[in-house]
């Protein structure tokens, strides 16, 4: 157990102080290290709760993405059918499906070939495995186009990754410090911003899907009348953004232009009025349909509208060919440029609801790294002075392996930047505490054996070899409760059971290796006659 | 230099005669600590139960709670509780869960935040809506069985069963009374908590382990030792050990605790509990006792010993195959 052959002892060395040194960037000011090679930047990321910011954690809405399909796959059956010139009947969405009967003489056989054109399968792996984004049954002269549910599955995990961009865009207009913003599960998006202590705004601009439409107002019929009669098929009733009161508008259901041809949305202020605008340019495809839109109805009104809200409904005065307009109504100065980041940054494929929301503001998270550091600075004080009175010479050794573990423990957490939290330093902390238990163990059996006899040397070698298993034996169940608690746990708790687990293993290897290299040193060099312990 | 020995070499204490009186002691400590959270219940916090939490700090000069808790209550939020936390101008605010989903949680962090206005600073805020309140819930059960499951397939693996069993029993009774004395002091019990009670587990486990250890290698060396004897030996052996740990363990959670701030103050309190006074108790009069029960030791070669009488000297006549009763 004290035999080290030159190898071995330069190996263990090594690894220690290879593992110690990626610890350093920690302690560098941050502009020093920047200039360093990417592969020696590797540091600590400090957890929300020590940098103060902002968690969000927000969750795509399945219910829409299924209804927007749902309603995509029925304007298809009706364009491939009146395409076809097949007589259809009932086209309605029910529950997951499109249903839609043929008319008497029809040919429903003919029907049911051109609809089948709308299935295809579904990408990557569900292709290999045969999956349809429609399944097609027919029943008589009913006919059912029922969306798959991996189809749904795979539309949601699209919007994720849309979704993702998009936000990604947006909060870079809050100009503020690298965020983090990363799928979590199947159907939600993680968004950390260190350093945002009001995190009002980003929620606001999170939350707002910005679907941005252009429609005609229906002239022909009032709003109120089509509120208290029938509305017209082709129409629907909105009410405008703001107030109360909400005025109603009657808008045709079509849209015209969409938001998706926008290529530059610009706060500004009307020439005239001087009130908050937002001015907007669309690519050429926009450009295109809308000169033909208001070049066709000049002198009628038509609506702009932002998330099924109407904006404003201004009267085209002449045909825009440019390409570019501008929105106004209502707008205050933070409205207008908030309305621009949201245009420019694209409209969300689904709207996305905050599940779960912590933000720690800095003056905590400077008195949380304070408290930690203190806590640290005494639990290693009062631990090492209790060492060196029950140990005596053997507690130096001691000491100077926990000390390396900490410094290892630090080392390993940069290597993987894996996040330190409040709780991780009481993790560190805790495993300074068991680290010690480790010498412990090996230090009492060797007195056990001198007691029982043995020459000083034997009993170091007997206490060394006896301890060690069980050592190992009993920090692997803490080692299992911290993995567990990595799995179910988040943010703060997931960095405890981080650096409670490192702490293990960086325990079990200097208990392994570095105590004993100390001793068999200590041991090589003195040649003592009594174990000092 | 005349060193620090807490524990004199060669203790010879007969710790499992307090097998009587111990293991009533924890039984009826159990049941009360279950009666505890089945009628005084757990001070679930938001991770659980869903809802609201901030800290807000007051800008000028120590908190008004009264005038604070009527403004708030006006807001129709519900419950609404307000502690001081720490320091005077600290104030701790908790709305339960809003009913209306997600949404209606935000809608009520921004009427708080409008009522309040800009007296306060916002140290933290948290909200946690109904969905992720309830996955949390699951997961920290969940995660606390499959880690009872876990470590016991490790420990049948390493040791008998009776080892794993004895371990098991010894150390699911440590997190009951845990959650009784969380129950009684109304600690926060949040997803630290689950932490807490993890580490509690693992470090608890960790000290039965090495006494358990001790206890295989006497086994193996003296076979005709009485069961009783047996594992008073291994304790006495192991005792300065496990004293001279759990003072270190003990120093480095009391500097968490005097120091480590309000943040994790319940964590480090519970830690304190469950490690130091209930992990200690537990593994000697216990874990090591309850091996007896389960007839650990019965069955080394023919000579296994009755009970001996309770002033355990080490003689005491054998009696070929006859299971150890108490």
């Amino acid at each position: 157990m004290l035999y080290f052959t030159r190898w071995k002892a330069a190996a263990i060395v090594l690894t220690a102080l290879i593992v110690c040194l990626c610890a350093v960037p920690n302690f560098i000011p941050a502009k020093t290290v920047d200039s360093w090679p990417k592969w020696a930047q590797r540091h600590v990321v400090l957890g929300l709760d020590l940098q103060g910011g902002s968690h969000i954690l927000l969750e795509v809405d399945t219910k829409t993405v299924r209804k927007d399909m749902l309603e995509s796959v029925r304007d298809d059956v009706r364009r491939v059918l009146r395409d076809a010139r097949i007589g259809y009947t009932g086209l309605v969405v029910r529950g997951n499906s499109v249903e839609v009967r043929v008319r008497e003489g029809a040919n429903s056989s003919q029907a049911l070939d051109k609809l089948r054109t709308l299935q295809q399968p579904l990408g990557g792996l569900l292709a290999a495995a045969g999956q349809n984004n429609l399944d097609i049954t027919s029943d008589a002269d009913l006919i059912r186009l029922t969306v798959t549910e991996p189809a749904i599955t795979e539309r949601v995990r699209q919007s994720v990754d849309q979704s993702i961009q998009i936000i990604e865009r947006r909060v870079n207009e809050l100009g503020t410090v690298e965020p983090l913003i990363q799928r979590e599960g199947t159907d939600r998006i993680l968004v950390q911003v260190p350093g945002l202590q009001d995190p009002t705004r980003l929620k606001q601009l999170l939350g707002k899907t910005a679907k941005l439409d252009f429609r005609m107002v229906d002239t022909q019929m009032a709003p109120e009348q089509a509120l208290q009669g029938r509305t017209p098929p082709d129409d629907e009733v909105l009410y405008s953004t703001g107030g109360p009161p909400k005025t109603p508008y009657l808008v045709e259901k079509r849209v015209l232009v969409s938001g998706a041809d926008l290529t530059d949305a610009q706060p500004g202020f009307d020439q005239r009025t001087n009130e908050p605008i937002v001015s907007f340019r669309f690519n050429t495809n926009g450009a295109r349909k809308f000169a033909q839109v208001t070049q066709e109805n000049v002198g009628k009104p038509f609506a702009i509208v932002l998330d099924n809200e109407v904006i404003s409904a201004p009267v085209i005065r002449e045909p825009i060919l440019g390409g570019s307009g501008q929105i106004s109504g209502s707008f205050t100065v933070q409205s207008a440029n908030d309305l621009a980041i949201l245009l420019r940054a694209g409209a969300l494929p689904a709207p996305l609801t905050i599940i779960e929301e912590r933000t720690v503001g800095p003056g905590l998270g400077a008195d949380s790294i304070a408290q930690g550091k203190l806590s640290s600075y005494v639990g290693a004080a009062m631990v090492i002075i209790f060492m060196l009175v029950t140990y005596g010479l053997f507690g130096i050794f001691a000491n100077i392996a926990v000390a390396i573990n900490v410094a290892m423990i630090f080392g390993l957490l940069s290597l993987l930047n894996a996040t330190l939290t409040l709780p991780g330093i009481a993790g560190i902390v805790l495993t300074v505490g068991i680290a010690v238990d480790s010498n412990v163990l090996i230090y009492e059996r060797i007195r056990e054996e001198v007691r029982g006899g043995r020459t000083p040397i034997n009993a170091i070698d007997a206490g060394f070899s006896r301890a060690l298993a069980t050592i190992l034996d009993s920090n692997i169940t803490t080692f299992i409760a911290a993995a567990v608690l990595f799995y179910i746990g988040t943010g703060p708790v997931r960095g405890f059971a981080v650096t409670l687990g490192i702490g293990i293993i960086t325990t079990v290897f200097t208990a392994f290796t570095l105590t004993r290299l100390i001793v068999a040193y200590w041991v090589w060099w003195r040649r003592p006659q009594r174990v000092p312990i | 230099m005349r060193l620090l020995r807490i524990v004199p070499d060669d203790t010879k204490f007969d710790f499992m005669r307090f097998r009587r009186i111990s293991f009533p002691i924890s039984a009826l400590a159990s049941i009360l600590a279950i009666t505890l959270y089945f009628f005084h219940g757990l001070n679930f916090g938001i991770d659980f139960k869903g809802g609201l939490l901030m800290e807000v700090q007051t800008k000028a000069g120590p908190a008004d709670l009264s005038k604070m808790r009527a403004t708030l209550n006006g807001l129709g939020l519900g419950e609404v509780q307000l502690q001081q936390f720490g320091a005077p101008d600290d104030v701790l605010i908790r709305i339960g869960e809003q009913p209306g989903g997600d949404a209606a949680q935000q809608v009520a962090v921004g009427k708080v935040r409008t009522a309040l206005g800009n007296d306060v600073d916002y140290r933290r805020v948290e909200v946690v809506g109904p969905r992720v309140s309830g996955e949390l819930l699951s997961y920290g059960v969940i995660g606390l069985m499959l880690a009872i499951f876990c470590i016991l397939i490790y420990l049948w693996f390493r040791f008998e069963w009776q080892f794993a069993l004895g371990a098991m029993i010894a150390n699911v009774h440590d997190l009951v009374l845990t959650i009784g004395f969380m129950s009684v002091t109304r600690v926060d019990f949040d997803l630290t908590s689950i932490a807490a009670l993890l580490t509690i587990l693992g470090y608890s486990l960790n000290d039965t382990v090495v006494i358990y250890d001790r206890i295989r290698e006497m086994l193996r060396r003296y076979r005709k030792m009485p069961m009783p004897d047996l594992l008073n030996a291994s304790v006495n052996q192991t005792l300065s050990r496990s004293v001279i740990t759990h003072v270190t363990v003990s120093l480095a959670l009391l500097s968490l605790l005097l120091f480590g701030g309000q943040a994790i103050h319940s964590f480090t309190a519970t830690m304190m509990f469950g490690v130091v006074l209930v992990g200690t108790y537990t593994s000697v009069f216990i874990a090591s006792p309850i091996l007896i029960y389960l007839g650990v030791g019965t069955g080394r070669d023919s000579l296994t010993a009755p009970e001996a009488p309770a002033k355990s000297s080490g003689k005491s006549p054998a009696k070929p195959d006859q299971k150890v009763k108490t």
